[in-house]
């Protein structure tokens, strides 16, 4: 699998002369598999780009959303192969207890939130609701298999583990695992994400967070970097990828963070902070 | 290894929080935890008792109602809850794994997630009476 990061900030889109280096999109990866079908998880402002980059025969897009909170979504009606006749176009994610995925994302593809609706573009749209067979749902896209699960997240979340010939990518880009916790890490089987990071060969999650912002900020459904590094260490991965940078941190601040937090906890990972335009190859 | 659902793991982050006395059972009625509060009232730390199942919880604690009759566990509220998938409120006598008499006051109700899974169910109660 080869693993494409075209957004990393969380929240807000942060272009400036301080975050050029891990970026300032919101989130969107991209994950090709070895025969060459292509996932865009979230569709974050980055999502613009990766559009320009895709062969514009493209028949198939496949995005599967975490939630539809603004910053995982407000790239979408940029994104350019959705103004494209006969691309088929397949959006996964979380409906709510009382309305549709479609309903949702058309709260926002909308006036006066949005000049362009849904119906007005030009792609073959189909919805996908992951709520509907959770917990374990299990999605069949090419040559991968998916595993959606909830996790901790205001409003519906989801978390998907992505497998490719024998190798697994964990996606957690917002996650508060941490949550409720009076220590932590603490149990495996009471902690949130964790059946779907075990083991993987990568995990991207969310690093938004210093310690002392998180003290101020528990309950907004992020990580410390701390916590997400010990996450990773709990789940037991090979390698992990800090996501989801807040958008006040620069490039100079989040250099200094990762490398204090490496110095004092000695991962047994490797680690590789995700930044715009970063690619990597994750074999099992 | 297995992990707990979203929506069970934050109730019982709630329960640890809470002054209340909570008991959980997951879908199959399995004990899966209690709280602090409760862990007074059922005369037994959750860590020294662990995961219980329904056969056991429901009878272990000896609940009989005023008359001093045993209440069987198809008339608990929690069992009512798991198994009608409504809410039950009941007021009974139990003993504490301390031994201790209590009249306790039980609300229970099922735990329905999200997409509407059936997750377990949960019982809070109140202490009346101690003997």
């Amino acid at each position: 699998m080869k693993v494409t990061f075209w957004g990393t900030r969380g929240s807000l889109a942060s272009p400036s002369a301080e975050t050029v280096r891990y970026g300032g999109n919101t989130s969107c990866v991209a994950v090709q598999g070895s025969e060459g079908t292509i996932l865009i998880l979230d569709a974050g402002t980055g999502i613009r780009n990766l559009g320009q980059s895709l062969p514009s025969d493209l028949k198939r897009v496949d995005i599967l959303l975490t939630h539809l909170h603004m910053d995982h979504i407000q790239g979408l009606p940029f994104f350019a192969p959705l103004r494209r006749k006969g691309v088929e176009f397949h959006i996964w994610g979380p409906a709510s207890t009382t309305m549709s995925l479609s309903a949702r994302l058309q709260k926002y593809l909308s006036p006066p939130l949005f000049p362009v609706s849904v119906r007005d573009l030009s792609a073959e749209l189909h919805f996908h609701e992951l709520a509907e067979e959770l917990p374990a749902h299990l999605i069949e896209i090419g040559e991968f298999s998916i595993n959606a699960q909830l996790i901790i997240h205001p409003n519906p979340t989801i978390g998907y583990r992505i497998q490719c010939a024998g190798a697994a990518v964990t996606y957690l880009p917002d996650h508060e695992p941490a949550l409720g916790e009076r220590t932590f890490p603490h149990e495996k089987e009471w902690t949130s994400g964790y059946a779907l990071a075990e083991g993987a060969d990568l995990l991207i999650h969310d690093a938004q967070f210093t310690e002392k912002e998180y003290q101020s900020r528990v309950g907004f459904g992020h990580s410390s970097i701390r916590h997400a590094f010990e996450f990773a260490e709990l789940t037991s991965v090979k390698h992990f990828a800090p996501f989801h940078y807040d958008p006040t941190h620069s490039d100079d601040e989040l250099d200094f963070l990762f490398a204090e937090t490496i110095a004092e906890l000695h991962p047994s990972y490797a680690v590789t902070p995700s930044r715009e335009g970063l690619s990597l190859e994750v074999v099992c | 290894m297995s992990q707990q659902e979203i929506e069970v793991i934050l109730a019982r982050h709630l329960a640890e929080y809470l002054a209340m006395p909570i008991f959980i059972v997951n879908p199959d009625g399995d004990l899966i935890f209690y709280n602090e509060p409760a862990e007074a009232i059922l005369g037994s730390r959750y860590n020294e008792t662990g995961v219980m199942p329904a056969s056991e919880w429901s009878t272990v604690f000896h609940p009989i109602d005023h008359d001093g009759n045993p209440i069987p566990p198809h008339e608990l509220p929690l069992v009512i809850a798991l198994t009608q998938h409504c809410p039950a409120h009941k007021i009974f006598w139990i003993r504490g794994l301390d031994g201790a008499m209590r009249e306790i006051e039980v609300t229970a109700f099922p735990l329905i997630g999200q997409a509407e899974r059936f997750l377990g169910g949960i019982a809070i109660f109140w202490e009346i009476t101690t003997n």
